[in-house]
């Protein structure tokens, strides 16, 4: 058959073509896109063990929504409004991914959603997020340590984001539809918050000998957590294996290539410190935290867990 | 507090958000940033949280030269009696919007 190329019709025809819609609130921005749209969010692939997709969802939930808890910190504390709202932005994507994600760990595996009163009202991830304790929490230290200056901030949502856009780039071909969907909406936010982060990494690395100083702080005090984001856990490993996940250890060169990238820009040196050790290996995917998480999650839960049968 | 307030330091700049094709860039604001790079991501975050637009500009306000209220009756008042600029005699085809 000959290759006929045929002109497809596309919103470049008319210039006016976005404005022939009824559109009387545009300027309120009416168009919200469900992620999710389409998706049957109540099957799991059968190639894989529920609980070790609920297991691997409770992971990249937790790191987002830890990191988005810790972020929310600034609110009205940056430096500048622009900062303060910048953050705040990073915080609620951050926090719209661990709702996408807990709440498919729930509907992997009912068994990891903690019990509360038979007529209460809270729905599945609110319970995996404000009902849980320190050990049943699966994220990486890297998101629960304090946030100390702007520059830590910076350094660390540089850190986060520059990983955690390699998985969601790798987890876009998720056999399992909500978690490749997930990743579609996460890796356009995380690009953005990467950029924001580099940016401002160069900035602070090029501005006056104190931000420089405080940055380099930030990033060898923030480095013994570092390596914890690219080891594999069994949990990783399985839903790797049956194709819903992503091994941690596949990125770890292509995050290597992009963090030399700011480096260089920075004009600053790999930190030298060594990996935060574990207790008997057991680390942050373990349940094994630091003891700045309990604090925050006293602050995050002390509300839901006085009213289990509230409605907000 | 011995360090100095940046929203003194940053320059100011002037953001302008296209909403949609078809429609012009319309100023919404203004904000601090302290180069150009940053001021177009702060804008996106200040001005664009609720799908306000697809395209936006900023530049240094002080680039902008503006014309003067005491200016007002010399540049706009000789336009007022001329009836016969306003394209108001032939029919705006419906599928032209936004006119």
């Amino acid at each position: 058959m000959p290759d006929v190329h045929t002109h497809e019709p596309d919103d470049h025809d008319n210039a006016y073509s976005g404005l022939l819609v009824n559109d009387a609130h545009w300027a309120f921005g009416t168009d919200f896109e469900d992620p999710l749209a389409g998706v049957d969010t109540t099957t799991v692939p059968s190639t894989v063990d529920p609980h070790v997709l609920a297991q691997y969802c409770l992971m990249l939930g937790d790191d987002a929504l830890i990191a988005s808890q810790r972020i929310s910190q600034w609110c009205s504390n940056a430096p500048d409004l622009e900062e303060d709202i910048a953050l705040a932005n990073i915080a609620l994507d951050l926090l719209g991914q661990a709702r996408l994600l807990l709440a498919r760990a729930a509907a992997a595996d009912p068994t990891v959603v903690p019990v509360l009163p038979a007529d209460s009202p809270v729905p599945d991830e609110d319970r995996l997020a404000f009902f849980r304790d320190d050990k049943q929490f699966r994220n990486v230290r890297l998101v629960e340590v304090p946030n100390g200056d702007f520059a830590e901030t910076i350094a660390r949502i540089l850190m986060l984001s520059t990983w955690r856009l390699a998985i969601m780039e790798r987890l876009r071909t998720s056999t399992d539809a909500v978690l490749a969907a997930v990743a579609a909406k996460g890796a356009k936010e995380l690009a953005y918050h990467r950029d924001f982060a580099g940016r401002w990494f160069v900035t602070l690395a090029h501005g006056t000998d104190e931000s420089r100083r405080r940055l380099t702080e930030a990033l060898a005090g923030l480095w013994p957590l570092w390596t914890e984001l690219t080891e594999t856990h069994p949990v990783e490993a399985a839903a790797a294996a049956a194709g819903v996940g992503v091994d941690p250890a596949t990125v770890a060169d292509d995050v290597d290539v992009v963090f030399e990238q700011v480096l260089a820009a920075a004009g600053m040196d790999r930190p030298a410190a060594r990996p935060l050790a574990g207790v008997q290996n057991r680390k942050g995917r373990d349940g094994l935290h630091t003891e700045a998480l309990s604090p925050l999650l006293a602050e995050m839960q002390v509300v839901a867990r006085a009213h289990p049968r509230g409605t907000w | 507090m011995t360090e100095t307030n940046p929203s003194t330091d940053w320059p100011l700049y002037e953001v302008f958000v296209r909403a949609k094709r078809g429609l012009n860039h319309v100023h919404v604001g203004s904000l601090h940033a302290h180069d150009d790079q940053m001021a177009l991501l702060h804008a996106r975050d200040v001005y664009t949280r609720r799908n306000e637009g697809v395209s936006i500009w900023v530049l240094p306000s002080d680039r902008i030269v503006a014309s003067s209220p005491d200016e007002k009756d010399p540049l706009f008042a000789p336009s007022g009696d001329k009836v016969y600029r306003h394209p108001t005699f032939y029919a705006i085809p419906d599928d032209v919007p936004h006119m």
